[in-house]
């Protein structure tokens, strides 16, 4: 039986070693594959540039992604040549045709003053603000990368679109489209927090965007001032997002966003309010109902009052949007049990929660398994009343 | 009896309550004594003789529609809630 470091000369006999300066050059020909063996802490904080990661452990698994023509040339490092001596052999016996290891390693790299590459993670002011984040095991880093690479689009920048677009851009969120065609108006400011007296007559997009960015520089706010049609709806969803937050508030463009999110296979977030009570849930094609499914033709107008005519209790949509805010958040992160198929009742005035089960109807005419529309429509019509004949 | 959970939307047909203990063993006959005391629910709720498409209504949690329907048992003390569409935002 030979000692570890019997083994180690043994093995950088065996192999070829470059040093940092002969590396360097190959690296600067681009003709070379560079595999940083280290553990993924050692990785964050630095390593060559255009290198690829591939811990030591999962060298023989992932190598043949990273290199699939066993001729290229590979040079491999760790922190100062050991681990990678070993890696470089594992190569050789693998077949590739042209493997060294970077003697020295990585310190002697640094030590010549050749560039580094901090990690493509968070940057230290970004640790900082989201460390509360980074703190849960379920969002930590990965997750909060997540979300800085995530793209919501929201449906309106009132009621339920304020808090949801304040928590998203606070969570770091990294694209927020918001759609919204109207001016800030002196009896919105009751509840749509986004907004503020002196925005008085400012386009809600504008001001939604001012707003976010203040609070968070990273997110990017893209404005839509126009109102949700079947013209536009198309080009808005062509900008590529990863969930709609729907905080409409009239019922054509609660149908329209429906239709158009089955069909491009986004999830929607659904909230509405009115008065002291409100409703979420998250419509999720192909793994739970639609808004058709729940409500397969919208009221009469005469017998569906909007808030602007019934009222609502100003801290509600605080709530409702807040709860589509966390649905938007699990959704990007991939954890938790979202409101797929439930549909979750709130009454401010009760203080109390509760939940109906939604299911998917087969016949539904948008998402069901023999679908009867299958583009757009004239959503103003039908929810105008036009009732079929019996 | 059970009590049926009023929406905010329909409360200006039901003098403003929350919840109206109704008789009855089925949906339907819940919501024919609930029509019945209180006449104008009725376009709220039906349409052609059979729910409405914008309203819903839910036993313990299941919408009858994936049940018996209008013909969905109802025991005393079920939870009883209807849901009407509603849009705002």
């Amino acid at each position: 039986m030979s000692s570890y470091r019997e083994l180690l000369q043994q093995v950088r006999a065996e192999i070829s070693e470059l040093d940092a300066t002969r590396t360097r050059e190959l690296v600067e020909t681009g003709d070379v594959l560079v595999v940083d063996v280290r553990e993924q802490d050692e990785w964050d904080e630095g390593h060559i540039p255009g290198a690829v990661h591939i811990p030591r452990g999962y060298l023989e698994s992932r190598i043949e992604r990273a290199a699939p023509d066993p001729s290229r040339p590979i040079v491999l490092y760790c922190s100062a040549g050991n681990r990678s001596a070993f890696a470089a052999r594992t190569l050789d016996e693998l077949g590739y045709e042209d493997v060294s290891s970077l003697s020295g390693g990585f310190t002697d790299w640094k030590r010549n003053g050749f560039a580094v590459e901090l990690n493509a993670g968070l940057d230290a002011p970004r640790r900082a603000r989201y460390s509360r984040h980074l703190l849960i095991p379920e969002v930590g880093e990965e997750g909060q990368l997540k979300l800085l690479d995530a793209k919501a689009l929201l449906i309106g920048a009132g009621g339920l679109g304020s808090p949801a677009s304040l928590y998203l851009a606070a969570a770091g969120v990294g694209r927020l489209g918001i759609v919204d065609a109207d001016v800030v108006d002196e009896s919105n400011l009751q509840r749509q927090i986004v907004h503020s007296t002196e925005r008085l007559g400012e386009a809600k997009v504008e001001s939604a965007k001012r707003t976010i960015e203040a609070l968070n520089p990273d997110v990017q706010v893209i404005p839509y001032k126009e109102r949700l049609t079947s013209e536009n709806v198309e080009r808005i969803l062509a900008d590529g997002w990863d969930v709609i937050v729907d905080g409409a508030d009239n019922f054509p463009t609660r149908y329209l966003v429906n239709d158009a999110s089955v069909w491009h296979g986004i999830p929607v977030v659904h909230g509405s309010i009115y008065r002291f009570e409100g409703q979420v849930t998250v419509f999720k094609p192909g793994a739970g109902p639609c808004y058709r499914c729940l409500f397969p033709a919208p009221p009469p107008p005469e017998l569906a009052p909007s808030c602007a005519e019934g009222g609502v209790l100003g801290v509600l949509p605080g709530v409702i949007g807040s709860l589509q805010a966390n649905e938007a958040l699990k959704l990007a992160l991939g954890i938790g049990e979202p409101l797929v198929g439930r549909l979750l009742l709130f009454d401010a005035l009760a203080a109390e929660f509760s939940e109906v089960k939604l299911r998917r109807d087969p016949d539904c005419p948008v998402c069901g398994e023999h679908p009867t529309i299958t583009d757009y429509i004239d959503y103003v019509e039908f929810c105008a009343g036009t009732r079929e004949p019996a | 009896m059970t009590k049926v959970r009023i929406p905010p939307t329909l409360r200006e047909q039901v003098d403003g309550e929350r919840e109206i203990p109704a008789d009855g063993d089925t949906v339907r006959e819940l919501l024919d004594d609930l029509m019945g005391r209180f006449p104008t629910l009725r376009r709220q709720l039906v349409q052609d003789g059979e729910l409405a498409p914008f309203v819903n209504v839910y036993v313990e949690g299941e919408d009858v529609r994936t049940l018996d329907g209008l013909e969905t048992e109802v025991r005393p003390g079920s939870t009883v809630i209807l849901l009407p569409a509603m849009a705002g935002g």
